[in-house]
């Protein structure tokens, strides 16, 4: 049986933190072999960052790094030792794709720029995403995918306009470069099945973001104005909040467009009479007046439970959702029914949910076949059996320091 | 690199994104819109802030690189068409409820009976099936359901959304992700397939490392304002945005190797040259700073240095001066700043594109990627409703004749 639409297909992953290890997990998941490439003295940022397995830290209790690196293998290598390089430029001739997002400068430092990498396989598709890309004045200064959200305007669109621009708790382009990334890579491995031609891709994450931005850039030209954030309002919507609901820091989010939704929105609230008042009437006086709105329908939802909210909200026509914490994302039926989470056994943590992918294949699905990776537990396999590397060559590596074990 | 492909594309706003992906790699994509023209024509931003279907630069924005015609599916004659249509095409992407498509009879199951190796993309708020599917949704209400709204805002104020619809880009580009794995299985085998994307899931994936945590450490991760919290300890918070002179910056001080990669003793060097630093400041060993470790005292105490340093600095000086010294200073950009920015405009990133309707021209962020093969920089302004409606349907054999008769008949 084939593994996926990937089956065959080998990645050699120079990848770290979460751009680029998201995106060979999706080559993963769907059948392709993957080698993770890690220092066992240098560990990547992820396998030492919360949340660990019962509080314990460990490069191999990450459940950060878990969750996102299902389907690999991993093989630690010494990238600063001359047989650690010619190890992973073994990888480099096995590999259809050589995935990598460092600053740029580090590939070209252990001699695996593009060019380098061409000679070693003259097909090789090579990905390079970094934060501002491969040239440009500003390209090595590196940085994280927390600052782009700052650098790309996402801080600039968030919060509320009587306080400072607020930021993403986390590097938001991390998790959606990676789907460009695929396309692109699937677009190159489809040119190269045609012309026999590989390529190396440059994915600036930087520019990834702005095509998310592109109406509120093409605005300031084309009106000389920007937009600005504007904490839940909505131009076309009112109500449109998030409202406080029974419990502990609960909430329902409600969004009610036409005036027929606005009907169906108080008569689930059982027609309270404040709905009536001619300050509500029409969706005009609503936008006027939809602080004092948005407190009456408060002092409303506080009375029920934020799935009761939802449930009476949808029973009658009215876009409403429960504002999900980590512990109802992880018992929520509608995921579970589109199986996006993987429980698999990790050989450290146990019983570990892995993250599966959010689409559904109907042919070839996604699948579970093995948990992430410890580090390096794939050295020898990948070694013997991935490159054909004999047990003597081996154990001399292994002597002489390569894998940095 | 796409270029032997066609796309017929049926979304509105939630899926837009995947056919502007796959034209940007060189696609065919052909935008099927209701006689009329999409609803979605209607979304503001607007052109010179008229509402008017032909001036939506969100519309544009994501429908650059596309050809546009107009179709009535709900016509037997507009369905007949659209089978032909199929019959010259890989892909077909749709956003429209579930169900609807199976109501017009071209649900999946009736497409491939066409063409079996149409790749078909379906984009709704919580996929084909489960007890979610028919819910209805709007974007907040999807990030909420998503868990991305739970984790973004302050401890004093309900959760909140990004102030432009998030949903439907990560829905459209984790599409385009699936949509060209289908692409490439059908390339091996010939076979087509049905891609399900749920919007929802496709926020989860983008929820860092709120599941683990919760399994792991029963926490849930929550809304702090714009600091990191619970990351690297349970003690200290580490600031992300900071005031200076002109707007805000991000920086994080980080411990250990993470800190020192970020440029802490850079940093700690300039302040001292400004002469904002003490002995505490100078004899810090930022090596074995280690957050998992670190109180609140010490955080906020290096913080309060850092403060004041770029308190007298404007954003693009401590950008530039950043670059300099190797310290990871970030500007808080607003869309002005971004289109001004050295490092988008020396990659040749924008591309400005005649609009002569407007007798205008409109500067678009360009292709999403470079490539040493092939070039990314050539790309074809939006469509006017149904401009290519002559050489689509000529193509197909329809007669002038009959294009006139079909349009009379409201059918494209």
């Amino acid at each position: 049986m084939i593994k996926g639409p990937f089956d065959g297909i080998k990645v050699a992953d120079f990848s770290w933190w979460v751009a680029g290890p998201l995106t060979t997990k999706t080559l993963a998941d769907y059948g392709a072999t993957v080698v993770r490439i890690e220092s066992a003295k240098r560990p990547g940022g992820l396998r030492t960052t919360m949340p660990y397995k019962d509080n314990v830290p460990g490069i191999d209790r990450s459940g950060f790094f878990a969750f996102y690196n299902a389907n690999k293998y991993s093989i630690s290598l010494d990238l600063e030792h001359s047989q650690g390089r010619e190890v992973a430029k073994r990888l480099v001739s096995w590999a259809d794709f050589v995935v990598e997002n460092f600053n740029p400068g580090v590939m070209e430092k252990w001699g695996l720029s593009y060019e380098d990498l061409r000679e070693i396989k003259p097909d090789i598709i090579m990905l390079r995403t970094s934060n501002q890309g491969q040239s440009g004045p500003f390209s090595r200064l590196g940085g994280l995918g927390l600052q782009l959200n700052a650098l790309t305007g996402f801080v600039h669109f968030t919060g509320w306009p009587d306080r400072d621009p607020l930021s993403l708790m986390f590097a938001y382009s991390d998790y959606f470069v990676p789907h460009f990334a695929i396309a692109v890579l699937v677009a190159a491995l489809d040119y190269r099945r045609r012309t026999d031609k590989g390529q190396m891709i440059d994915l600036s994450q930087s520019e990834v973001c702005l095509q998310f931005l592109g109406p509120y850039l093409m605005e300031c030209e084309a009106n000389r104005e920007e937009s600005v954030r504007r904490g839940n309002l909505h131009h076309y919507a009112v109500p449109h909040n998030a409202y406080p609901c029974k419990g502990d820091d609960c909430w329902c989010a409600i969004a009610v467009f036409s005036d027929e939704e606005w009907r169906n929105f108080y008569k689930a609230m059982g027609t309270p009479p404040w709905t009536k008042d001619a300050k509500f009437a029409t969706f005009l006086s609503r936008k006027q007046n939809e602080e004092e709105l948005d407190t009456l329908i408060g002092e409303w939802t506080i009375n029920h439970t934020a799935q009761e909210v939802m449930e009476l909200m949808q029973a009658a026509g009215v876009a409403a959702g429960v504002v999900q914490k980590g512990e109802d994302i992880y018992q929520d039926p509608q995921l579970r029914e589109v199986n996006i989470f993987w429980v698999m056994k990790h050989r450290e943590m146990g019983d570990f949910t892995h993250m599966g992918q959010p689409c559904q294949l109907s042919k070839t699905p996604a699948r579970p076949r093995m948990p992430a990776p410890c580090l390096g537990e794939h050295t020898e396999h990948v070694c013997k059996e991935l490159l054909g590397i004999s047990e003597a060559e081996f154990d001399q590596l292994l002597i002489d320091g390569a894998f940095g074990l | 690199m796409l270029s032997p492909y066609r796309v017929l594309d049926l979304t509105d706003e939630k899926g837009f994104l995947c056919g502007k992906i796959l034209a940007d790699l060189g696609a065919d994509v052909i935008k099927v819109e209701q006689p009329g023209g999409d609803h979605s024509r209607n979304l503001e931003p607007f052109y010179h802030n008229i509402p008017h279907p032909e001036r939506s630069l969100y519309w544009f924005a994501f429908n650059l690189n596309k050809r546009s015609i107009t179709l009535n599916l709900a016509t037997a004659d507009g369905k007949q068409i659209f089978k032909h249509l199929v019959q010259t095409a890989d892909f077909v992407i749709e956003s429209f409820p579930v169900g609807y498509m199976k109501k017009l009879g071209l649900d999946y199951s009736a497409i491939k009976v066409v063409k079996p190796s149409v790749v078909m993309t379906s984009i709704t708020p919580f996929g084909q099936r489960g007890p979610y599917k028919n819910y209805k949704a709007s974007d907040i209400t999807l990030v909420a359901m998503g868990g991305l709204l739970y984790i973004t805002g302050y401890p004093d104020r309900p959760p909140v959304r990004i102030s432009f619809p998030q949903s439907w880009l990560l829905a459209g580009s984790s599409a385009a992700s699936a949509t060209m794995t289908a692409h490439y299985y059908r390339q091996i085998t010939g076979e087509g397939q049905h891609v399900d994307v749920p919007i929802q899931a496709s926020i989860v994936w983008a929820i860092t490392n709120t599941i683990p945590l919760w399994e792991l450490n029963g926490v849930n991760l929550k809304r702090q304002g714009s600091v990191l919290s619970g990351r690297f300890g349970d003690s200290a918070t580490q600031h992300i945005i900071w005031p200076c002179q002109n707007g805000f910056i991000a920086y994080v001080i980080f411990g250990g190797r993470l800190g020192i990669s970020m440029g802490n003793q850079q940093l700690a060097k300039w302040i001292d040259e400004e002469g904002l630093a003490d002995n505490f400041l100078r004899n810090f060993d930022w090596a074995s700073y280690d957050l998992a470790i670190a109180t609140k005292e010490t955080q906020s105490r290096l913080e309060a240095y850092a403060e004041q340093l770029f308190l007298r600095h404007t954003k693009l000086e401590l950008y530039q001066e950043g670059l300099k010294r190797s310290i990871k200073i970030f500007p808080v950009y607003s869309p002005k700043d971004i289109v001004k920015d050295p490092q988008f405009q020396s990659r040749n990133f924008w591309v400005k594109l005649e609009h002569p309707e407007l007798n205008e021209t409109i500067t678009y962020p360009g292709a999403f990627f470079k490539s040493s093969e092939v070039d990314t920089s050539i790309l074809r302004k939006p469509p006017l409703i149904g401009e290519h409606n002559q050489e689509v349907y000529q193509e197909l054999g329809i007669s002038k004749a009959e294009l006139a008769q079909l349009k009379q008949a409201n059918i494209i």
